[in-house]
């Protein structure tokens, strides 16, 4: 019990942490909006529609999508991006300050088992990963306590063990009892030094803290260029052992099999559903228990039957859009206006023929609605069976890439998987208006 | 020789909440081939129940119907349907859907186009053909669905409430439309209609019913249909006899409205 408490407490902490920034990115957004808001007066056009509507707010009519908020959305959203990452492609007064990089000083003072004081110099080069420069240390100095040199790792706090050199080590009792003359205890608050801060860990050892600047590592995020980079790359060399379209090739396979095994049986099983009693009262159980069971839980089932070959995973997105489809085929026969089947009745169609030129083409917006949703879920589905297990696709690529800590190929990945479930829905979306063009307008 | 026989028909529906709704009482009526019945009466008196069995589509609790001799056990395309709204075929174009009923018989699409086209221009849609029908207004979309009836040509047409969605001067230009399509193809055509006027209008007879349980009431001879068929239809309206059969059945209907308010179950206040 006391641990759950303690996760909460860590939640409601980070999100602490991160209110400032959200309420930072809010002020951004209004400012901007206050900007256009005045340049539209300034240029004599009121906040008045081409509707020349007087009441917009509560007219849900009267709310359009501004593409100017859609292109700042976006542009901020890289430019936040690339300045914190240092980026190149943005000016350099408009990248985060980096972390400390130059040479820092600080002095401690130790004091020996037999009450005995003596203060030594410590030279700290701060350096980015791959230079090491020459850290000699000159005259050790005078008393017990003597000089180091150390070099430290840019953003990087790392314990200095500066006693060691020392006449009276830690081993024999001597205690770092203060920083450049401040009085410093095992486990007690940290020093600023001007270019890091330093404290005194509960062992009794430096803890030495360059300023790590505002920018985030590239391993947590690497700049928009170093992605842009990885792209390129593998888009020639490819990636372990396939080529970026065989990869991306191998998901949309899976998925498009997937989905056209799941359409192929679940359409006319809904249809089944939609129109008989029996075959209704038979799947309903089925059909309702599956529908709330996320694919995704039928991941380790699927590999222990199926292995985790293509035909686990087509197994596993056919079962994900099955039930979608089948729902989306019964209710789109459901769905049919009795007046309809009676006239077809009527003007002498037949059983088959009322099926096929009434039932069929009336529950068309519903299985097109079901699909869309269905292509979602499996293009959902599938880049997390290739998280799971998989030598080949998108999924597979962020989860290898991430083991290796390639952060970079991680966001590449992330970014191509977006737009690809986007193209995805835009196709389908053109699809539906295209082939079902009388959808919401009966 | 009588062509449509409806004899000692009675409805009653068991709804699952349980007890019994008697929709219609002994309905007897005989129609002769090319007579043209409008059928009114206050809002759940049976009206649809009634249509619907004859078209085939519900099965009477007693009693039959019968067209030309033969017992009506189903719905079949010698009675034609008009709907009030929304039965056309969203997904065809105007001219698929009144080509629908040939169609199905496996007319072929050439001999078909000739028949389509022909029944367009007829209901006032030529050059409409191509559109989608959801493109239409509701005055055009009913002029389909004419069209589509006719173009199967059955020897009886059901209507039910073919006009009620219309606004006031699309109805009225309808009507002319009906009354003219009646003359020129002389089909036997039953229309229910809740517009007293509208009864009176287009009916060469006029069957008023009484609800609860839905039972003929009243069946008479009409003048004015075969008045309108030769004149402008507000002539007849503007006629002194039109006005005071007019005022005698909104009476008699209003009459009926009030009775069955009195009759309302456990004194609830009816809307
Ligand atoms: N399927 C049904 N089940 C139960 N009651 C019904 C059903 N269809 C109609 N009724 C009842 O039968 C009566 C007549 O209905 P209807 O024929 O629709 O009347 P009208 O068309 O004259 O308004 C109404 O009281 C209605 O509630
Ligand atoms: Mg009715």
């Amino acid at each position: 019990m006391n641990e759950f408490w303690n996760e909460v407490g860590g939640v409601l902490s980070a999100a602490a942490k991160a209110l400032p920034w959200i309420v930072a990115y809010v002020a951004l957004i209004l400012l901007l909006l206050a900007l256009w808001r005045g340049a539209r007066r300034l240029f004599g056009r009121g906040p008045q529609d081409a509707m020349r509507r007087t009441v917009t707010f509560g007219d849900a009519g009267a709310v359009r999508a501004s593409p100017l908020a859609s292109v700042l959305s976006i542009a901020a959203i890289f430019l936040l991006w690339a300045a914190f990452t240092g980026s190149v492609l943005v000016p350099s007064w408009l990248r985060a300050p980096g972390p400390f990089v130059g040479d820092g000083r600080l002095a401690y003072t130790a004091e020996a088992p037999d009450g005995a004081r003596d203060e030594a110099t410590v030279t700290v080069a701060v350096r980015p990963e791959g230079e090491t420069p020459d850290i000699a240390s000159g005259t050790p100095g005078e008393g017990f306590a003597k000089d180091d040199a150390v070099l430290i790792r840019a953003g990087r706090a790392t314990l200095v063990k500066v006693q060691d050199n020392d006449e009276v080590t830690a081993a024999d009792g001597a205690r770092i009892v203060a920083v450049d003359g401040t009085a410093m205890e095992p486990g007690g608050p940290g020093l600023d030094l001007g270019w890091g801060r330093v404290n005194v860990t509960a062992r009794g050892t430096l803890n030495v803290a360059p300023d790590p600047g505002w920018r985030m590592e590239p391993l947590w995020l690497p700049p928009p260029e170093s992605v842009a980079r990885r792209l390129v790359e593998i888009a020639q060399g490819g990636y372990r052992d396939a080529s970026l379209w065989e990869h991306l090739g191998y998901s949309l396979f899976r998925v498009v099999t997937g989905f056209l095994l799941g359409a192929i049986v679940g359409i006319p099983l809904g249809y089944a559903m939609g129109l008989s009693g029996w075959f209704r009262g038979w799947f309903d159980p089925i059909v309702e228990f599956m529908r709330p069971v996320p694919p995704l839980a039928l991941i380790p089932l699927v590999i222990i039957w199926a292995g985790i070959g293509e035909t686990g995973k087509i197994v596993l997105l056919f079962l994900a859009s099955l039930w979608i489809m089948a729902i989306a085929a019964r209710s789109g026969v459901s769905g049919v206006r009795l007046s309809k089947v009676h006239a077809a009745y009527s003007l002498g169609a037949s059983r088959a023929q009322v099926l096929w030129h009434v039932i069929v083409p009336n529950s068309l917006p519903d299985v097109f609605t079901g699909a869309r949703v269905a292509m979602g879920v499996c293009w959902g589905t599938v880049v997390a069976a290739e998280l799971v297990a998989a030598n080949q696709g998108a999924g597979m690529m962020i989860m290898a890439a991430s083991k290796f800590q390639q952060t970079d190929i991680v966001i590449m990945g992330i970014v191509l998987i977006g737009v690809i479930g986007l193209a995805i829905d835009l196709l389908m979306r053109w699809g539906e208006r295209t082939l079902v063009p009388w959808k919401g307008r009966a | 020789m009588t062509h449509l026989v409806i004899d000692g028909l009675s409805m009653r529906f068991r709804p699952p909440g349980g007890g019994t709704v008697e929709a219609l009482r002994d309905i007897n009526l005989s129609l002769e081939r090319g007579e043209l019945l409008s059928i009114l009466g206050p809002s759940g008196c049976g009206k649809t129940t009634l249509l619907n069995i004859v078209a085939g589509f519900l099965a009477p609790s007693e009693g039959r119907v019968a067209l030309d001799g033969r017992e009506v056990r189903g719905p079949g395309a010698e009675r034609g349907m008009v709907f009030q709204q929304g039965a056309l075929f969203e997904w065809m174009s105007v001219r698929d859907n009144v080509g629908f009923g040939p169609r199905m018989k496996g007319m072929r699409a050439r001999e078909r186009a000739g028949v389509v086209d022909h029944l367009l221009e007829t209901v006032g849609l030529g050059g409409f053909g191509d559109k989608a029908v959801y493109e239409l207004s509701g005055g055009m979309q009913q002029r389909v669905a004419l069209a589509r009836c006719l173009a199967n040509d059955p020897e009886v047409i059901l209507m039910d409430e073919p006009l009620g969605a219309l606004d006031a001067l699309t109805r009225e230009k309808m009507q002319g439309l009906v009354l003219k399509l009646w003359q020129e193809t002389g089909k036997t055509i039953v229309l229910i209609t809740h517009s007293v006027e509208e009864a009176l209008l287009l009916g060469a007879r006029l069957v008023v019913m009484a609800p609860r349980p839905g039972r003929v009431f009243r069946d008479e001879r009409l003048p004015f249909a075969a008045m309108g068929a030769g004149q402008d239809l507000r002539a007849v309206k503007r006629d002194p006899d039109f006005a005071l059969r007019r005022e005698e059945i909104l009476s008699m209907i209003w009459d009926m409205e009030e009775e069955i308010m009195g009759r309302a179950p456990n004194g609830a206040v009816p809307a």
